[in-house]
């Protein structure tokens, strides 16, 4: 059964690693892309040219992000009684104390940092795919 | 570096796998136990005899608990703006579909559950560690208004550790220098 899963990334070179590095971990995962934070919301909300898009089992958010910041994005998803539910990881390169603290405040699910190593970066994928996507339950997807 | 992981669990038998399992993964581990909701929220709100009681870095939580159960447990920490940042992962031998939908309402960080084979709960156990523990960056324990030298006045604790958690900021902004990226 396929695993729905947003990335929320503007930068093409992270997007295209964790493409790949999907792509190794686990097949069956289906990754959608949103390069900035409105068309996240609007995707998440299946708005405009997102109307047939599937509600995500998990959500990989980046904090800076275009249009819409990340923590906006956050703050958003966890307002919303629908949507809330969705498990959403903060995936960012920055690890500033302030944002790790602002994205618990916010109710992130958990919070990773991008590693700059391209083979560390393949071993976090494969991490969130071994705990969020095969250890951790999910709630069903409505 | 010590990390502190408070365990909210009835069961004496799982309480025993649990701390076995974190011995055998990471022996830095200080693992505090609430076995009931009522003591779970003493600990977390330093009340009590858990006055010098430490702030979990992680808090495993069972949803059937006596005295307070498991979702109200989670509730209060949620709605409380100082333990909410704490990551809250439910740890439970419910399957029960609306249990874990229940649970991600009341935002809880993630929800698993409890294998019933020993082998497989010892590699659940490896897995929070090196998922929850080793990857995830989790809030800075802000000790708040605990001195220092009350910290780590348990059975269990030596001055020696109460440094190394002292160092932690430290260490995670060094940390954070060299991850700098261009463009981010």
């Amino acid at each position: 059964m396929a695993i729905e899963v947003l990335l929320v990334e503007d930068n093409p070179g992270d997007v295209r690693l964790t493409q790949e590095a999907f792509l190794d971990a686990n097949p069956s995962v289906h990754l959608h892309i949103a390069s900035d934070g409105v068309e996240a919301m609007a995707f998440l909300r299946r708005e405009g040219s997102h109307t047939k898009d599937p509600r995500p089992d998990l959500i990989l958010l980046d904090l800076n992000l275009p249009k819409m910041d990340g923590r906006e994005v956050l703050a958003q998803i966890k307002k919303d009684e629908s949507l809330k539910t969705i498990p959403t990881v903060i995936l960012t390169t920055s690890d500033a104390e302030g944002d790790i603290a602002k994205s618990y405040q916010l109710q992130a699910n958990c919070y990773l940092t991008k590693p700059v190593q391209l083979n560390a970066f393949e071993a976090l994928v494969k991490s969130i795919n071994d705990f969020w996507l095969t250890k951790a339950r999910l709630p069903q997807s409505r | 570096m010590p990390l502190e992981v408070l365990v909210v669990e009835d069961s004496s038998g799982d309480i025993r796998l649990t701390r076995e399992a974190f011995r055998d993964v990471n022996p830095f581990i200080h693992l505090e136990v609430a076995h009931d909701g009522v003591e779970a929220m003493a600990f977390l709100r330093r009340q009590g005899a858990h006055l010098h009681a430490p702030r979990p870095d992680l808090i495993l939580l069972d949803l059937n608990l006596p005295k307070m159960d498991g979702r109200q447990v989670l509730a209060m920490i949620k709605d409380d703006d100082s333990l909410k940042t704490i990551p809250t992962v439910i740890l439970t031998s419910s399957e029960a579909e609306a249990d874990v939908l229940k649970s991600y309402q009341l935002q809880a960080n993630c929800y698993l559950s409890k294998p019933m084979h020993f082998e497989a709960f010892h590699g659940l156990v490896k897995s929070i560690n090196d998922f929850w523990l080793t990857k995830v960056k989790l809030p800075q324990n802000e000790q708040g208004d605990a001195p220092e030298l009350s910290i780590h006045t348990g059975p269990e604790r030596s001055p020696k550790k109460s440094l190394g958690t002292k160092s932690l900021g430290t260490r995670r902004n060094n940390e954070s220098d060299r991850r700098k990226r261009n463009g981010h």
